[in-house]
């Protein structure tokens, strides 16, 4: 166990390497109740999420969600979040453990400008991601209606082994599968019974560590990684999340990086030898000219690589391209490949 | 946690294992492989290195952090490991057979041997 924004967390229960081939081979149970949970409710609500968030949410639907950022008024990020709307007045944002108090913070005082009700509901809800190919079949199979067939990026709720839940097809794996939101009181309950039920399909508990060599694998990026308040979504490849049009923070500049261009880039790279990079290693030209740092590296255990993603001067980001990372004072040989390192066949 | 008997240990958690020939073999314990969890890199001096007790040889790498390897004690290597470049998990799998790391052609063996600990010693450090 591992201390991790005030909450006590498992690294691994058997072993990262066995943990992130079950939820690649079969299935894998994790538990993120570290996630902080945002409700924003009221005739305001769509407002509100539409002033804190980046993305376009003008066609979210009632069920649906949206991978999105919070942006500060320079265009850096102050964390990535799923917005859900629960409701035609009911919106729930899904934000990270780390800086959860200043982030809650933040979307209070946005809240407070549009007349919305928001409420930091992460202590009275868990949150269990049940990932891997076989993910879907065990909840289907402990479940009283049909979830199946639900969309990606869609929730609604369930029952689930005998407990209320929100389903959402949603995860961060690069698997299909889904997120559960539980009541606190009731996610050791629905932990243990999926366990049961899934042990048959091969359905393991998994742990940090999994989840980011299985995040690195699918080329996912990390708030405090990949992504910080001194970086724009436009220079990690996010610019997708990011609407063309918008009152929300950032907006302003958001649109001078568009039409001025941003000077770094997240190169994807792929390591010729089996060392390790890890963020903070200088990412340097074939010829030892320095162009950016490793925000994430690791061994992928999937692929059986080294990987890592690293924000770079713009012009040495193009796939194909050959850079070096920088190991104990030793260049290593990687080239730069197209993202994600893994995508599953039906993805 | 399994300690051999008829090793020798450091309190970084090396073995060392005196052969018929007067070389040392050099390996990471049981509960260092453990503790490092699933082994995915080894980087070890070439053959004919010298190394000093207590000075870096080498580094190994698990999926969550790198760590030194320690010299237990000084001298020359004559082999390494060459498995461990295609196949690291044999340190995690077998550390005191095929997951060895190197040889070493001691130099100072008769001074140094007094400083390694025993297998009983060694377990005393162990949680």
């Amino acid at each position: 166990m591992v201390p991790f924004a005030g909450w006590s967390m498992p690294v691994q229960y058997t072993g990262i390497i066995a943990e992130h081939r079950a939820v690649r081979g079969a299935a894998g149970l994790f538990d993120v109740c570290h996630m902080g949970e945002l409700d924003c409710t009221g005739p305001a609500a769509a407002a509100c999420v539409a002033r804190l968030t980046c993305a376009a949410l003008e066609r979210l639907a009632v069920g649906q969600a949206r991978y999105a950022m919070i942006l500060n008024q320079a265009g850096g990020i102050i964390d990535d979040v799923i917005v859900y709307r629960l409701g035609e007045e009911r919106y729930r944002v899904v934000i990270n453990a780390a800086h959860a108090a200043a982030v809650a913070d933040h979307a209070r005082a946005v809240a407070g400008d549009t007349s919305a009700a928001l409420r930091d509901t992460s202590n009275e809800l868990g949150l269990l991601a049940i990932q891997g190919p076989r993910a879907v079949a065990i909840v289907q199979a402990a479940a009283t209606t049909e979830v199946a067939s639900l969309g990606r990026y869609r929730c609604a709720p369930a029952e689930v082994a005998g407990v209320p839940v929100l389903v959402a097809r949603t995860g961060y794996t690069g698997e299909d599968g889904f997120e559960l939101f539980v009541a606190a009181e009731e996610a050791e309950k629905l932990w243990s019974r999926l366990l049961e039920a899934g042990a048959a399909a091969g359905l393991i508990p998994a742990g940090l560590g999994a989840r980011d060599t299985l995040r690195l694998e699918a080329a996912l990026p990390l708030y405090g990684n990949e992504l910080s308040h001194r970086v724009s979504p436009l220079e990690v490849g996010l610019g997708r999340f990011v609407a063309k049009a918008g009152r929300y923070i950032g907006a302003a500049a958001i649109r001078r990086q568009r039409a001025e261009g941003v000077p770094r880039a997240l190169a994807h790279l792929q390591l010729h030898g089996r060392a390790v990079a890890r963020a903070g290693c200088a990412v340097t030209t074939a010829e030892g000219e320095p162009v950016g740092r490793v925000t994430s590296g690791s061994f992928g255990p999937w692929l059986e690589r080294s990987l890592a993603m690293g924000l770079v001067a713009r012009q040495h980001a193009t796939v194909g391209g050959e850079l070096a990372v920088v190991i104990r004072d030793r260049p290593h040989a990687a080239t730069v490949v197209r993202r994600p390192f893994y995508q599953r066949e039906d993805g | 946690m399994n300690t051999p008997e008829q090793l020798r240990y450091t309190a970084e958690h090396e073995w060392l294992r005196e052969e018929s020939d007067a070389t040392v073999t050099i390996g990471i314990t049981d509960h260092a492989q453990a503790e490092l969890g699933d082994i995915v890199y080894v980087e070890l001096p070439a053959a004919g290195a010298e190394i000093t007790r207590g000075d870096s040889f080498g580094v190994i790498e698990s999926v969550k952090a790198a760590s030194d390897l320690f010299a237990p004690v000084s001298g020359t290597v004559t082999a390494v490991n060459g498995d461990l470049e295609s196949a690291p998990q044999q340190v995690n799998e077998d550390p005191y057979g095929a997951g060895w790391l190197i040889k070493l052609q001691p130099g100072r063996l008769a001074d140094e041997r007094a400083a390694l600990l025993d297998a009983a010693g060694y377990r005393q450090l162990l949680p």
